[in-house]
């Protein structure tokens, strides 16, 4: 069935998080940004909200709400179009959450979820991204060796949120050969373990300069075989690579659709040759256009969490179409805000050239947070 | 939220695509004998009766049925611009109910009426219509061109749009109802096409033309004042021919898409979903972008009709639908022909005959620019005088 309602329960939580969005993120955005600095109250307050650790079950102290990555991507768009470096910092903590309880034991859940369960906003990431070019999840180049009943650690990851101050990293490793999402293992590292190693910069980015990214060099790095994410069934990789590029689709949409209002509201206020640009074609076109692919975006982000969320067999190829239109669309959408404003586009005041370099970061990153 | 279809549907799509292919065998014969108007049944539909059938399996988790229509209008342009067989009546069928008096649709109810509209000077913009209406004692007077007349041909008679007083602009303008053989009504052609070449499409002129007074549709002889209706900028309301137009679009491009990536797959070739960005082949990409595309359109064209379904107002989302229907069946058909290489133009394959075919759907109910014009209204909250 075609069918693009909502429950009730998911209305509420979205308004909760535009409210959010619009009251606590919106106007942080730009100091943040500038002064490489994600604001406590800004993650505490989401952390208050619940949207990181709502799905953590009550056996693990937490408050059991559904692991749903369909109400997760309408909490996302909602951060997103708020600020999605902000958001993508304060949802850090669900790239390590959302996958253990998705895929831990019994055991790995009762040992690593309770501590995000506290009041207090907790740290908590995964490391993903690799230096090669050619960086694909599906033939990731971090290895995993088992001998003697432990695991040997070896690769470079990059761009990983929050590592200096979570207590354990995910590591996405290898641990055979082939290739294909079902070859990805995934090991909670602590990251005091001898062998890894933080950069002692963060790493410089064109956006979300407020989240400190972090270089994470795996040198040798041993942990035991209760470290490996599901035990020895391992993950579903493709699962776990879907639910982050979702996430990531998500706030892009989000921000495509913050960049499409502001265009609405300036171009209906700014006048040349004596009218509003809006009453312009060359404008009003470029803004039709970007409301029409925030639209399409949003609904292919939509068929594809839902698919994720049915544990459908499409959902990897759902979410792959998904992904690739969203990269496509919303950099396009945030380009083309900037040219509706023109010079004042170009300016560090408003916040059209933020979303540019934002979106720029988003759409090629695999993925800041977790649907 | 769901996105998927149900086993009654899944089971229509495939009798569709099924039906569709018998239907192919016969393309390139009326693509090439464009003069002539194929028959409105054809031999193999008695041993293929509506894919619709196919529903009966199991009406548990259907979508709703203007969802479903736009299902069935993109599988039924899967296969070609040829149907097993024609339904009765045509578009000015849809006017005459629509607006039509108790008589008129007593009268004319059981007849195939055209719509035409479109002149030599005017098509998007429908208010600039010349052809005139001149009432002389009990007889209406026409006189004026008509083109790209819709199933013009095969009818049995047209409504057409003439203006009673120039100077009201669109309030003067009324539809009149014309059966084939009134003197002075000419069918001068069926139009030579790009593409659609089987669909009858005919060129018409009215030359002192002289119909009974109450040959004006609805009755209503008056010329409401100039401001006093006008066209709002925000419409309050639903409009699924946009959408189902978009959708006939999207049924070529999908067609073309299916056809290459069965192509492919005799050589071996598939894509590879799992596969990051930065290891896809050029083919690979492009038959992900061009799949992408037609999710999008194809979700944007449900997401109208799933309003509609819900008694919201649509006028926006229509547009949207509109608008990414007709890009993916201009760029969706060139696409493939780029991934088919050389062979991809000749006849050896259908897709060069669905490029052509599906150009037009960037075309009529509204070219993508006027689609444009009216996101734009709605998004800035204009009239049509503010944004034109």
């Amino acid at each position: 069935m075609i069918d693009f309602s909502l429950t009730e329960e998911q209305e509420m939580i979205r308004d909760a998080a535009r409210n959010f969005a619009q009251n606590e993120l919106v106007d942080r955005a730009r100091d943040a940004d500038e002064e490489f600095n994600l604001p406590e109250d800004v993650t505490e307050g989401a952390w208050a909200m619940g949207f990181v650790a709502g799905a953590i079950p009550e056996a693990n102290g937490g408050v059991g709400m559904d692991r749903s990555p369909t109400t997760n991507v309408l909490v996302l768009e909602e951060l997103g179009a708020g600020c999605p470096s902000l958001a993508s910092g304060a949802m850090s903590p669900s790239l390590f959450v959302n996958p253990l309880i998705d895929f831990g034991t019994d055991e790995q859940k009762a040992e690593y979820l309770p501590a995000f369960t506290g009041e207090s906003f907790t740290a908590g990431t995964l490391a993903m991204q690799e230096p090669d070019f050619s960086f694909d999840p599906a033939n990731i180049k971090t290895s995993a060796t088992l001998s003697n009943g432990e695991y040997t650690l070896n690769g470079v990851k990059r761009l990983v949120p929050l590592a200096e101050s979570s207590d354990h990293i995910l590591v996405l490793a290898k641990t055979g050969e082939g290739i294909g999402l079902d070859t990805l293992d995934a090991f909670i590292v602590p990251r005091d373990a001898s062998g890894l190693s933080i950069s002692n910069e963060r790493e410089r980015t064109i956006g979300f300069q407020a989240v400190p990214h972090y270089t994470v060099t795996l040198d040798n790095v041993k942990v035991g075989a209760s470290q490996r994410l599901g035990g020895e069934q391992g993950i579903d990789g493709a699962r776990l690579v879907n639910s982050i590029r979702i996430g990531a689709a998500a706030l892009a949409v989000g921000c495509a659709r913050a960049a499409t209002e502001f265009a609405i509201d300036y171009a209906k206020e700014r006048h040349a040759f004596g009218k509003p640009i809006a009453q312009k074609q060359a404008i009003a076109f470029m803004i039709a256009d970007m409301h029409t692919e925030v639209d399409a975006m949003r609904w292919m982000v939509w068929k594809a969490a839902a698919l994720l969320e049915q544990n459908h067999p499409d959902a990897t190829k759902a979410t792959t179409l998904a992904q690739n239109y969203v990269q496509r669309k919303a950099m396009k959408v945030a380009d083309d805000g900037i040219q509706v404003f023109g010079g004042h586009g170009f300016i560090r005041e408003l916040p059209v050239e933020m979303w540019f370099r934002h979106m720029r970061t988003l759409t090629i990153i695999e993925g800041p947070v977790a649907a | 939220m769901d996105f998927t279809y149900s086993p009654g549907e899944q089971a229509m799509i495939e009798e569709y695509k099924r039906q569709g292919k018998i239907l192919r065998q016969h393309a390139r014969y009326w693509e090439e004998h464009e003069s002539e108007v194929p028959p409105e049944e054809f031999p193999e539909s008695a041993d293929n009766p509506t894919p619709l059938l196919k529903l009966a399996i199991d009406k548990e988790g259907d979508s709703s049925g203007i969802v479903m229509g736009m299902m069935v209008t993109i599988y039924n342009s899967w296969g070609d611009t040829l149907s097993m067989k024609m339904g009765p009546g045509a578009l000015g069928n849809a006017a005459l109910a629509a607006a039509g008096t108790p008589e008129q649709k007593e009268r004319w109810g059981n007849t195939r009426l055209a719509m035409s509209i479109t002149e030599p000077g005017c098509g998007s913009d429908s208010k600039a219509v010349q052809t005139t209406a001149v009432l002389d004692g009990d007889e209406w007077v026409l006189n004026g061109d008509k083109i790209f007349v819709t199933t013009g041909v095969r009818a049995d008679g047209v409504v057409v749009w003439a203006t009673i007083d120039k100077s009201a602009g669109r309030a003067g303008i009324k539809s009149f109802i014309v059966m084939k053989g009134t003197p002075g009504f000419e069918l001068v052609r069926k139009e030579k096409k790009l593409g659609i070449r089987a669909d009858d499409t005919a060129a018409l002129r009215f030359d002192d033309c002289r119909i009974p007074r109450d040959h004006l549709l609805g009755g209503d002889e008056t010329v409401p004042k100039a401001g006093s209706g006008g066209f709002k900028g925000v419409m309050k309301t639903f409009n699924m021919t946009r959408p189902a137009v978009g959708a006939g679009g999207i049924g070529k491009a999908l067609a073309s898409h299916d056809h290459v990536t069965e192509q492919l797959a005799e050589q071996g070739f598939e894509v590879d979903w799992e596969k990051g960005r930065q290891n896809r082949s050029t083919i690979e990409q492009t038959m992900l972008e061009t799949e992408a595309d037609l999710e999008a359109a194809t979700l944007t064209v449900y997401r109208a009709a799933w309003l509609s379904g819900q008694k919201k107002p649509n006028n926006l989302e229509a547009s949207v639908a509109k608008s990414k229907g007709g890009e993916v069946a201009r760029t969706g058909p060139q696409r493939m022909i780029e991934v088919l290489g050389a062979v991809g133009i000749t006849h050896d394959h259908l897709v060069e005959k669905w490029l052509r075919d599906g150009r037009i759907s960037d075309i009529y109910e509204g070219t993508g620019q006027i689609q444009r014009l009216i996101i734009a209204r709605e998004i800035f909250g204009y009239t049509s005088a503010e944004l034109d």
